[in-house]
């Protein structure tokens, strides 16, 4: 069960904001209220009237419009067509001949009223984040919506997009439309939220008001008073293990997104790089890996060149690797724990020789590493797909951590995690440090690279723009995130 | 229509049986849950009773008798029950025994070869299908949708066909020969599939669809040409495979041969390979989960193109057992049907080597089965068609079996469709 | 073997960028080069120095375009040579398809005086022979069309054809009425196209096998009703009537173009309409804006609250009301009895010109057109005896579509959600 009796109210010309954990159930709640999936128990009410909504056009014709975190547009359409879509103007006929001119001025009209500048004929695939989203709020905007629900909707914005996003929610509001912003951020529920509801595993945990302090919100949100620090004693760096100069690196569609990057990871520190999602952290890990190919530059590990290495090799040469994204790129659903903890090393001593496996290594190693990493699981012979998120990171962690590492590269290494599980990933990245590995950690959540690294490097379009110590106030840091240099204040020209 | 006259009781049995938490009330509780077993079997069921009622249908005779049902609905009834009951008894003893000659066995005037002969005919049609059903199975555990199984045999046809009377080598090692050239033929037809979605990511589905149809094309010009076709013949046929290259039977008339022992042993071969080999570990993985293989560092690429090699290699061996063990010439439907066959063998087998065996055996009796119906009865083969596809239809909407049949959910059982992916 | 694995020139590629020199462009113009010289060297000096006639009429008779037919040869493979070296040189980018087709339909002519040098090619016949070839194609690969566009894998043309045909062959004949025989073509391709939607889009089976099994199933039941009713009785049950030529006066004497076009059945000019008001409707209309949703992205289509599923099973049935129109072709067009398997690979060659032909109703015309010319000249070149073996020419389709997805002429890209079947998180 996602939800469990849920309790929300919503006035006219109010921005509340529903802030939980990943996980919590808050877009569980949002796609009910938005037809897209159906309460088993109780009931919505729009303006007083109980409404049912069996699908999103109910929603729609009742006023409600959405921002999915991940966004509804056609990649392959342009703007107007995915603004027209499902509400398009037409001349009659059959078939329902469009009339484009209508629609193309339709769209205009509405992000001209609204101070959201789209282009009705680019396409959407063309389109950066930030105006992807923009399209997204003209969309509903169009369709008269009396409440708009944004999920998540600063995840991919910068610094600078996201105070954009949120002065406009306020001038939204301000002509009596009701906002729902959907979030885990607490600094921006605190800039704009008049009223905010905590929900925690499926639950309605208490409201509260801007005034709330962010410990008490955080306190609120995850059950008890944690402390997001991580104890740790300081670094003690040795030798150079990674290094990494001058790299240049494409994404899929051929746009450079790593843009000459230099940086050094020595043994016994933690390196953190910060930095909004999407400004190349991710294609940066995967050509250290070999999972995608430089275009220029070295990547060195102790003075052996790790250049058009396959990632098998990488991995061999004593590199861990904690994937970004778990579902897709940490584990096999559908294989057993065991198999899973195996999942690189399968066709090495003393897992396999030759063509051939060695079930019961396997199956012992498992269940030692279960026992050593906490792993919650009925049994090694479970798939990995019945354990929670927690318990499944923990068995890429146990799997990378489990044999003896020069580098440890772990990227947003607790996303979707549950705060127990978070302590523990954090603690057994330091002590990875603490015997002597090069570690270094990608993450967005600011707090978390704080937290751990003992040098951090802010990472803004593909380039490393300045490396700083943890103890830089935040506000320094979340500048530099947005491109803004310290020295110069000199915005970085669009 | 009413011709479904035995579907009726079971179903009534089992409303019953609800009532008492007993052994036997829990043992058919569970029967009667949607599991695999209990699927396949009602699958089955449900394919006979549309077949009957195909039969029924079309036969003008039985048909006139409906025109007067309501006068006299016994006619019509009896005719009906009379046609399907002969026409699926002959369906039984073709394929498994006729206790006629059972009997006649044990009277002394019979002969052990003719109580054999229907195993026999069954375990000749499936050798072919348990090969090329292993091929699909095992490329569809990779990931892979292997439609060209076709192709592979018919170039598995081909090359075996060609070794076994173009070249001369003492018995045995010339049928080892011929047996690795069609395996090799097959692991070449499916090398080209399997590298060009390595390198290029075209979709397996199409271009083996269209390997298919190529490699027919090519073997109605191959026996046509000299050296290939046999001399003394008009009509498009090529040259008899030499004795020595022939797979062993058991004495005529009985034609089964070496080839299903041969498919047990593949069997397990490819039973190992899947479940306790490294290379079976990286094909499973880069069959659920090709994002997480490639970041433990497997090879997605060589992967797929090793597993198309694998698997063209076995549906080859399929051609070539076809070939040495019961055509022993080369035609343009030397094949047959043996490639698409052992995609629904695949399916029926749930993907699983020995679950393929058994529906290779399946679908070899229905064959056999259907050979004696059509003589006896003179009901088309093409009936036995209608059924295999209609298992597999059943089969694979498992939910549609479940709503039929009332069937509870099974408690552990998973009734997730195969993998859907698109182009 | 991959136990101890070492980095492959393939574990690369994977992460390999294109690469920059060798553009789409660039592998097109090479290729043309080759088969350009292959044309001029090789077609040239196998053919015989003789005129090549291509004659206007049916037959040999009257005005006709002469070459000589090794000249002719030489000079169309260089053309194609030179339209390749203007790729390979770069041109500027409106050029390139026309370039592209000027190159391919330059080979074909070399190819063609080759074989005709000292014969002679009826235009005409060849031109309607090829277009009533395609004919099934056409309407098969508009099926393909219409399904898969909505994100639904049709596989079972085949099936459709098959039921089609015999379902125009068996009312064609019991009513004695070609017009019956028509609609209940309709209603056999539409019979299949329904169990693919409710298997494929209720019952989410994969779709490749449920198209795969489809085709088996028709396969059974057209070929069990065969031997069962039509084998026996034929003149009761597979006689069916033929679809009339109409004769539209006026355009119908337009040379060559005039008896192709004007001068034809039903069918044909239905398909045509069909390629028109199909491509429309996808990128005019509400229906294909919502339809193009759908098959790319059928959440988002589904969260500005259109109905996936309803729009999905529309479109399988309509599109088995082409298919089912085309398997008409087989027994009122083409010959004039059903037959088992009749349409032998038909429906698979109709799927290859979808996927050739891109996905869209132009292009799928295109192919069908081209597979059809390539079937008419395989009949042609067995007739007159020509060396080159009629096996390969019927390759042509199966080999070109392997061409397309393999990429090797410039990427085909299916719909996103082609295949996918939509289900609800």
């Amino acid at each position: 069960m996602a939800n469990d009796h849920i309790d929300i109210t919503v006035e006219p010309g109010e921005v509340h904001a529903l802030l939980g954990e990943n996980g919590a159930g808050k877009s569980t709640l949002m796609n009910q209220l938005y037809g897209l999936l159906q309460p088993d128990e109780g009931e919505i009410l729009v303006d007083g009237e109980a409404k049912v909504f069996r699908s999103p056009r109910d929603a729609i014709s009742a006023g409600i419009g959405m921002v999915h975190q991940h966004f509804m547009l056609v990649p392959v359409f342009t703007v107007a067509e995915n603004i027209a879509l499902g509400a398009e103007e037409t001349r009659g006929g059959p078939l329902g001949w469009l009339d484009r001119r209508r629609n193309r001025r339709d769209v205009l009209e509405t992000s001209k009223r609204y101070g959201l500048p789209v282009d009705p004929d680019a396409l959407v695939e063309n389109l950066p984040v930030g105006a992807q989203q923009r399209v997204e709020i003209v969309k509903a905007l169009t369709r008269d919506v009396d409440l708009l629900i944004l999920d998540e909707p600063t995840a991919v914005l910068t610094p600078q997009e996201t105070d954009e996003l949120l002065s406009v929610m306020r001038s939204l509001a301000e002509t009596g439309k009701s906002i729902v912003f959907i979030t885990h951020k607490l600094r921006e529920v605190k800039a704009i939220a008049d009223r905010i509801t905590v929900i925690r595993r499926g639950r309605t945990v208490g409201t509260a008001t801007p005034d709330t302090s962010e410990d008490e919100l955080a306190a609120l949100m995850v059950g008890r008073d944690v402390s997001l620090e991580v104890t740790k004693t300081p670094a003690d760096p040795g030798r150079e293990v990674l290094k990494v100069s001058g790299l240049v690196v494409d994404d899929d569609r051929g746009v450079r997104v790593v843009d000459g990057v230099d940086l050094v990871v020595r043994s016994g520190e933690v390196l953190g790089i910060a930095g909004v999602q999407g400004n190349g952290q991710t294609e940066l890990v995967e050509a250290i890996m070999g999972l995608r190919l430089a275009r220029a530059g070295k990547v060195e590990l102790e003075d052996a060149d790790l250049a058009g290495r396959s990632t098998k090799q990488v991995l061999g040469a004593g590199v861990g690797y904690i994937p970004e994204d778990r579902s897709l790129d940490g584990v096999v659903k559908d294989f057993t724990v065991a198999e899973n903890l195996v999942l690189d090393l399968y066709d090495r001593e003393p897992f396999g020789s030759g063509l051939k496996l060695n079930l019961k290594a396997i199956a012992d190693s498992a269940a030692e590493r279960v026992s050593q990493f906490d792993i919650r699981t009925p049994s090694p012979q479970s798939t990995v797909g019945t354990l929670s998120g927690g318990n499944q990171q923990k068995v890429v962690v146990a799997r990378e951590m489990s044999r003896p590492l020069k580098l440890l590269i772990a990227s947003q290494p607790t996303r979707g995690v549950d705060v127990g599980s978070i302590e523990f990933i954090h603690n057994q990245i330091i002590h990875e440090r603490d015997v002597g590995t090069a570690v270094l950690v990608v993450s967005s959540e600011l707090d978390e690279v704080v937290g751990l690294a003992d040098r951090i490097a802010v990472m803004y379009r593909g380039r490393i723009l300045a490396t700083v110590s943890p103890d830089m106030p935040r506000e320094e840091i979340g500048l530099l995130m947005a491109g803004i240099t310290g020295d110069t204040q000199e915005e970085d020209s669009e | 229509m009413t011709t479904e006259a035995p579907a009726a009781p079971p179903e009534k049995e089992k409303a019953k049986e609800e009532k008492e938490e007993s052994f036997l009330g829990l043992f058919l509780h569970n029967l009667w849950s949607a599991n695999t077993v209990t699927v396949t079997i009602l699958s089955i069921f449900l394919a006979l009773v549309i077949g009957a009622v195909l039969i029924v249908v079309s036969d003008s005779a039985v048909l006139s008798t409906f025109s007067y049902f309501t006068a006299r609905p016994s006619d019509a009834l009896t005719g009906s029950w009379d046609l399907i009951s002969r026409a699926y008894a002959d369906l039984f003893k073709g394929a498994i025994f006729d206790p006629a000659a059972i009997q006649a066995l044990f009277n002394g005037t019979g002969d052990w070869k003719t109580a054999l002969n229907p195993l026999s005919e069954t375990l000749t049609y499936a050798a072919p299908l348990v090969f090329t059903g292993l091929s699909v199975a095992l490329a569809f555990r990779g990931g892979l949708f292997n439609i060209g199984g076709q192709g592979q045999a018919v170039i598995g046809c081909i090359t075996a066909g060609v070794a076994g009377f173009a070249i001369g080598l003492p018995a045995g090692l010339h049928l080892v020969v011929a047996l690795a050239a069609g395996l090799i033929g097959g692991a070449l037809w499916g090398f080209l599939p399997g590298l060009l979605k390595a390198r290029t990511g075209a979709h397996e589905v199409i271009t083996t669809i269209m390997l298919n149809y190529t490699a027919t094309l090519f073997l109605g010009w191959l026996i046509l040409q000299n050296g290939i076709r046999d001399p003394e013949r008009t009509d498009a046929i090529s040259k008899t495979v030499d004795s020595s290259a022939i797979l062993p039977a058991m004495p005529a008339p009985l034609r089964v041969h070496l080839g299903i022992v041969l498919a047990v042993i593949v069997t397990a071969g490819v039973a190992w390979l899947i479940n306790r080999s490294s290379f079976g570990f990286e094909l499973r993985a880069v069959g659920v989960n090709q994002n997480a293989a490639k970041t433990a560092g497997m090879s997605v690429a060589k992967t797929y193109t090793m597993l198309m090699v694998v698997a063209g290699g076995l549906a080859g061996l399929g051609g070539a057992v076809q070939v040495l063990g019961t055509a022993d010439k080369l035609t343009g439907q030397v094949a047959g049907n043996i490639g698409f066959d052992g995609l629904l063998v695949a399916l029926l087998g749930r993907n699983k080597p020995w679950g393929t065996l058994f529906a290779a055996i399946l679908y070899g009796a229905l064959r056999a089965g259907g050979n004696l119906m059509q003589v006896d009865v003179g009901i088309s083969l093409e009936l036995v068609t209608v059924l295999q596809a209609l298992i597999v239809i059943f089969i694979a909407a498992p939910a549609l079996v479940k709503a039929i049949f009332q069937l509870r959910d099974a408690r552990s059982a998973r009734l997730g469709t195969s993998m859907a992916k698109g182009w | 073997m991959s136990g101890v694995s070492t980095a492959t020139a393939e574990d690369l590629s994977e992460a390999t960028a294109p690469d920059r020199f060798w553009s789409r462009q660039r592998r097109l113009g090479a290729a043309l080069v080759i088969i350009g010289l292959i044309a001029a060297v090789i077609f040239g000096s196998l053919a015989e120095s003789a005129t090549a006639r291509f004659t206007l009429s049916e037959d040999a008779e009257g005005a006709a375009l002469s070459i000589n037919g090794q000249f002719g040869a030489i000079l169309f493979g260089v053309i194609a040579v030179a339209a390749g070296g203007a790729l390979l040189a770069g041109v500027a980018k409106r050029w390139q398809t026309l370039l592209l087709c000027l190159g391919i339909v330059a080979f074909v002519f070399s190819f063609l005086c080759w074989q005709v040098a000292g014969k002679f090619l009826p235009l005409v016949d060849t031109a309607s022979g090829s277009l009533e070839l395609a004919l099934p194609l056409i309407l098969g690969a508009l099926a393909g069309v219409l399904c898969e566009r909505s994100g639904v894998v049709n596989v079972a043309i085949e099936g459709q054809f098959l039921m089609g045909a015999f379902g125009a062959a068996l009312v064609g004949t019991l009513a004695t009425s070609v017009w019956a025989g028509v609609v209940s073509a309709i209603v056999g391709g539409v019979i299949i196209a329904s169990l693919l939607a409710v298997l494929a889009i209720r019952f989410l089976v994969d779709q490749v096998v449920v198209g795969i099994v489809l085709n088996l199933f028709a396969l059974g039941v057209t070929g069990f009703l065969y031997e069962r009713l039509m084998q026996p009785d034929a003149l009761k049950y597979n006689s069916p009537p033929r679809l009339p030529e109409w004769r539209i006066p006026g355009l119908a004497d337009i040379p060559v173009v005039g008896p192709v076009l004007f001068e034809t059945n039903l069918l044909v000019w239905l398909a045509l309409i069909l390629v028109v008001v199909i491509h429309l409707g996808l990128t005019r209309t509400r229906w294909g804006l919502r339809t193009r949703a759908v098959g790319e992205h059928p959440t988002a289509a589904d969260t500005v609250g259109i109905r996936v599923r309803g729009l999905r099973y529309m479109n399988v049935l309509l599109g088995g009301v082409v298919a089912g129109a085309g398997g008409a072709y087989f027994t009122l067009v083409s010959t004039s009895a059903f037959n088992k398997n009749m349409t032998a690979g038909a429906g698979f060659i109709a799927l290859a010109a979808l996927i050739f032909g891109r996905w869209t109703p132009f292009g799928a015309l295109g192919a069908a057109l081209f597979f059809g010319f390539a079937q008419k000249l395989a009949n042609y070149l067995s007739a007159v005896g020509s060396p080159v073996p009629n096996q390969f020419l019927n390759m042509l389709p199966y080999i070109a579509t392997i061409v397309a997805v393999a990429g090797l002429v410039g990427r085909v890209r299916a719909p996103a959600a082609d295949g996918v079947p939509y289900v609800k998180s």
